[in-house]
């Protein structure tokens, strides 16, 4: 039993009622899929690698908004502000002080930027007491009127550094992230940076499971699900809505990073409403009470949405709205907790003594 | 500056942010539902107006029947989506975005990136050197109206008094006989025909695009934040506070700063005023009355 008592200390972090997900099959189906998708660049060369790896740079993005929305109950609709922030600062510091030293510190630096900005208007908003409905508008205000600037930027006095903003073309040549120092530093480009996001989205995955399974994520629950009564056992409902807007602003900008760095390129595009509804259509169609959820809706319905628009049809954005629509209507908890349920529900009936129960999250 | 254009162009602003939010603010303060979808339901109405005007009708039939489209539009949606969200705040404005893109790119399947522009009616005001559009003009009038209108209706009516009723306590209202579901729907039937009217007045002035009712959401989104609950009230006064920061900031430093001073004004008056204007002239309305 040496094994199996190691495996459940290794996971134990990681379990618990906020998450689906387990039990030792999970795990070990997870351990396969991981496998699998740590191999694919391998099986499928790295053009196929570096398309899937924006699947991944998104899931990231997806999973910021999952926690903040589906754990927290914010509304955000301003993710991909964050996410544009720290893109375009990425792009700034990388390109005028281009070396592989700066463009190395130019990842943290940007994802500061957006953990900044996302405290700053999180500050604004929860210790205004601003409620529900109005910081989802906000949110999606601040986001828009970041796209109305970006997208004005194009005449020459609108240059920081050596670097243009250039309007809505965007800033173009975004170096490749890079690790180290002169002529031994190593830039991220195809498959290398396929396995990096694919890392990075492994450990923010866990690191919000742990966090959700931890005291800090029940009272996050807790607030979610009545704000007055945690305030009420003694939580500063307030302070844990901040702390969670700036820690999606963060990963969100993390996310925002790698999107840049991944098409050597950002524009104003990030900013609008298109782009800013995404993710909600992502945690919604996934369940946005579910972390892994909201991975598995990103990549399929990226995939789906890639295939279509590859094949130019016009259907694709139309489909997207109906799957929503369905999704809000008939699957509302979505797609990954349901699956999760009906197979539940399968293996209960055939095993007559059913002996380990999972809790639910609710 | 010539004072007179500072006028018009403080009233072209109050009339654009006022006719932008009508529709949403209605929706909002009645159902508390933030229909997402609304710059599309602009821009429907105003693709009903600019078509049918192509076709040979006269304008102002042309802007009824977008005005019809619209509020049509509005009962389908609300009878097959809407109504199954009430409860489920954050649902139904992510739904109703939903139904947005879907008319965003339908639009853009139906007839194309553009349509052929309807020209601006009703010619220049001319005075001294300058001159100004009388549609313009106009249009700052009919927001007036609007406003005017909405007052009516909510305190002369027995929809308005049946509507009040409904938002102050549903449960009373349906124990008194009030059928609060008909009054749901009707309200959003209104609320989206408002939004088609809007769309109908900017049809001859904007480019009617799919996505032009991106060009209409923050000025309505802010208005309602800065607005409160009360639909008419908050309507009003953010329409004329915000038309004021609004046009000088856009007329100093340009679009991008109107709306940045526009932005700025709203965190600011969330910050201090927990209930938007609305809150405000609450208070001060019971302090004129107490003393």
């Amino acid at each position: 039993m040496g094994v199996g008592s190691f495996f459940d200390r290794l996971v134990e972090p990681f379990e618990g009622p906020n998450t689906i997900g387990n039990s030792r099959p999970f795990w070990i189906g997870f351990a396969v899929v991981l496998v699998g998708l740590f191999g694919y660049p391998i099986g499928f060369g790295t053009y196929a690698a570096s398309s899937a790896a924006l699947y991944l740079v998104y899931a990231i993005l997806a999973l910021s908004l999952s926690v903040v929305w589906g754990y927290t109950g914010i509304l955000s609709f301003g993710q991909v502000a964050f996410f544009g922030v720290a893109g375009y600062s990425f792009g700034l510091i990388s390109l005028n002080l281009s070396s592989a030293l700066t463009t190395m510190l130019a990842l943290p630096v940007a994802v500061i930027l957006a953990t900044i900005a996302a405290f700053v208007l999180g500050y604004f908003m929860f210790y205004g007491d601003v409620r529900n409905v109005y910081v989802t508008i906000l949110t999606l205000v601040v986001t828009l009127v970041l796209n109305t600037f970006m997208a004005q930027t194009a005449g020459s006095e609108w240059t920081i550094g050596t670097v243009q903003l250039g309007g809505f073309n965007g800033i173009p040549a975004i170096p490749n992230l890079t690790f180290g120092v002169g002529g031994t530093a190593i830039a991220l480009d195809d498959a290398a940076f396929y396995w990096f996001t694919l890392v990075v989205l492994l450990v923010v995955y866990l690191g919000l499971r742990a966090l959700v399974n931890g005291r800090f994520g029940y009272a996050m629950v807790a607030a979610r699900e009545d704000e007055d009564r945690t305030a009420m056992l003694g939580y500063d409902v307030r302070r844990i809505k901040l702390l969670v807007f700036g820690l999606g602003g963060a990963i969100a900008g993390l996310s925002g990073v790698l999107y840049a760095s991944w098409g050597n390129y950002i524009s104003p595009t990030v900013f609008g409403i298109t782009f800013a509804s995404i993710p909600v259509v992502w945690v919604t169609v996934g369940g946005r009470r579910s972390l892994l959820g909201a991975v598995v809706a990103t990549v399929g319905l990226e995939w789906f949405r890639q295939q279509l628009s590859a094949s130019g049809s016009q259907y694709a954005m139309i489909v997207v709205g109906v799957i929503l629509l369905i999704a809000i209507l008939f699957v509302p908890e979505g797609v990954v907790p349901r699956v999760k349920n009906v197979v539940l529900a399968a293996r209960n009936r055939f095993q007559t003594t059913s002996d380990s129960v999972e809790s639910t999250p609710e | 500056m010539n004072p007179l254009n500072l006028l018009f162009q403080v009233a072209d602003s109050f009339a654009f942010i006022v006719l932008a939010a009508v529709g949403l603010a209605v929706i909002f303060g009645m159902m508390g539902v933030i229909n997402l979808g609304h710059g599309e339901f602009i821009m429907v109405g105003a693709y009903g107006t600019t078509l049918t005007a192509n076709a040979g009708l006269p304008l102002p039939l042309a802007m009824a029947l977008g005005v019809l489209v619209t509020a049509v539009m509005g009962f389908v949606i609300e009878r097959t989506v809407v109504q199954h969200l009430y409860d489920r705040l954050l649902d139904s404005m992510v739904a109703t975005w939903a139904l947005g893109l879907i008319l965003t790119q339908g639009a853009r399947i139906l007839f194309g990136n553009s349509i052929p522009q309807v020209s601006t009616p009703l010619g220049y005001i001319q005075y001294g050197p300058y001159s100004y559009s009388t549609y313009r003009v106009l249009l700052a009038v009919i927001a007036l109206l609007v406003l005017l209108g909405l007052y009516l209706v909510f305190t002369r009516t027995e929809f308005g008094i049946r509507a009040r009723a409904t938002i102050q306590n549903p449960d009373t209202a349906q124990a008194l006989g009030v059928n609060t579901e008909r009054m749901y729907t009707s309200t959003f039937v209104v609320g989206s025909g408002l939004a088609g009217l809007t769309g109908a007045l900017y049809a001859p002035t904007l480019t009617v695009v799919p996505g032009m009712g991106s060009s209409f959401l923050v000025e309505a989104f802010i208005s309602v934040v800065i607005g409160g609950p009360s639909v008419l009230l908050g309507t009003t006064l953010s329409g004329g506070l915000l038309g004021v920061i609004n046009s000088l900031f856009t007329n100093l430093y340009g679009t991008f700063f109107g709306q940045i001073a526009m932005l700025l004004t709203a965190i600011v008056a969330i910050r201090i005023l927990g209930d938007g204007l609305t809150g405000l002239a609450n208070d001060i309305r019971d302090r004129l009355e107490g003393e």
